[in-house]
């Protein structure tokens, strides 16, 4: 596959346009989103131009080890981000930081052990990073459904510690709520793949010229990927920051104030 | 003694709940009155480690609590919450549920003939019990576990008064029958005189009179 194409910078601009219309309807309808679509707007072209030149130097230098660090980086941000939107969960931190790390390194060696791609930065970088964005988002979503549950159902935990559970067991079908939450959005769009959506990699690959049969091939390893990945990351991360919720006595603790 | 109350005291969100509460609760029937705030309801919940206190030592038959393996004690001091918190799914899940935990083997009709429902409540969806249903039914659940005391925080608080007679009678059967010693929060001293042969009475976390109840609810 040797197929490339070239987008202009004037062609990105006229994007922009897009974006205009995004920010008329929030201040039109009054959601008072116009800063947020601001920041993004700058963040996407700054990030993304940044990681460009990184991963343009990191396959110029084919170096495991440069691919490694920024591995590294993206499941440190991944988890930073991803805390802030599990705040009701204590010390989410950390069980953010396993749950990506674990999911990006089972699910990257995997695709290699199994001989689907080669251990090399072309493929690595942007199958990792696909990998760890949606095992993020994946977590926060649990980890942000395991808090509100936490709270919300305080009374019904309490109430079975008191017979005797343990705080997994108390827990349990609280963390089951949680892992679904994290995992159904991908579950649901692998469903109507195709039908209602085209992935986006396939889209970059079609427009690049590539043959459809691998683009869809393609597209189809990425998607169980990204299913074990995300499948992964939410177990571990709402199997170790339930925990926090609980004292060593199986007590639950009080809540943040 | 059943519980033996050295000093205890509890801050909780720089707020101090308990201060300075030395008192024994023996066994029978003890009732824990007071006005609201007073901190009845997080007295009982020291009372099987659900909370540990900041200050102070609480015994259990001549042993600190803290000496206790946590999940045994509660599986033996069986604590009934205020608000119904029963597990999605029926009555007799709910049941069944709490004898596993305790390794016991249940005779359900007659653990809901104790917490005053008949027997075709075993089947019955939790979610589509009354509050009092529900409450009985968290009775009836605390019993298959076989509990050697029985902590009941406001028992009849959401009933009326036909129900609330329902559910004393039910209290005062319990004693007889399963020789348990009962230890009951309520807010209403009339219901503590009718329940308890001891009592505790709290006013803003410290103990102002504990004692036989008459005395102690002059």
């Amino acid at each position: 596959m040797t197929t490339s194409i070239h987008v202009s910078v004037g062609q990105v601009a006229a994007s922009l346009v897009l974006v205009a219309i995004a920010a008329l309807i929030s201040r039109w309808r009054g959601t008072d989103l116009e800063r947020d679509i601001g920041i993004a707007t700058i963040r996407s072209i700054v990030q993304l131009t940044a990681i460009g030149y990184a991963i343009k130097l990191i396959f110029e230098t084919d170096s495991i080890w440069l691919v490694l660090a920024l591995l590294s980086v993206m499941v440190l941000f991944g988890a930073l981000t991803a805390r802030s939107r599990a705040k009701r969960v204590p010390n989410a931190f950390w069980p953010l930081l396993i749950a990506l790390a674990v999911a990006g390194a089972a699910t990257l060696g995997l695709v290699v052990a199994l001989g689907i791609f080669d251990p090399t930065p072309r493929y690595l970088v942007p199958v990792g990073g696909m990998v760890i964005g949606n095992a993020m988002t994946a977590s926060a979503v649990a980890l942000n459904r395991l808090g509100d549950e936490m709270v919300d159902s305080r009374g019904r935990i309490e109430a079975t510690l008191a017979l005797g559970a343990t705080a997994r067991q108390a827990a349990l079908p609280t963390v089951r709520r949680s892992l679904r939450s994290g995992t159904i959005a991908l579950i649901d769009s692998t469903k109507t793949t195709g039908l209602i959506f085209f992935p986006g990699t396939m889209v970059g690959m079609l427009l690049a010229g590539a043959d459809p049969t691998d683009a869809v091939r393609l597209q189809l390893i990425l998607l169980y990927s990204l299913l074990g990945s995300v499948s992964i990351a939410a177990l571990l991360a709402t199997g170790l920051a339930y925990r926090n919720f609980f004292t060593a006595a199986q007590q639950l603790r009080e809540p943040d104030r | 003694m059943l519980f033996d109350l050295d000093d205890v005291g509890l801050v909780r969100s720089g707020s101090r709940v308990l201060a300075s509460i030395s008192a024994v609760i023996p066994e029978g029937a003890t009732a824990i009155v007071g006005p609201s705030g007073s901190g009845k309801s997080t007295l009982l919940r020291l009372l099987n480690r659900l909370a540990d206190p900041n200050e102070g030592t609480i015994s259990y038959l001549g042993r600190p609590l803290a000496e206790y393996d946590p999940l045994k004690l509660r599986r033996e001091v069986a604590l009934v919450p205020q608000l119904p918190a029963l597990l999605e799914g029926t009555v007799e899940f709910n049941l069944r549920y709490a004898a596993e935990l305790a390794g016991t083997t249940p005779d359900l009709s007659r653990c809901l003939r104790l917490a005053g429902l008949t027997a075709d409540f075993a089947g019955r969806d939790v979610s589509k019990l009354s509050v009092g249903e529900q409450q009985r039914a968290m009775l009836a659940r605390a019993l298959v576990q076989e509990p050697r005391a029985l902590l009941l925080d406001e028992p009849t608080s959401a009933l009326d008064h036909r129900a609330r007679d329902a559910v004393e009678a039910t209290l005062a059967q319990l004693r007889t029958e399963l020789a348990i010693s009962l230890v009951v929060v309520s807010h209403d001293p009339g219901q503590a005189r009718r329940l308890g042969d001891w009592a505790m009475r709290l006013e803003a976390g410290r103990v102002a009179a504990c004692g036989k109840v008459d005395r102690a609810l002059l």
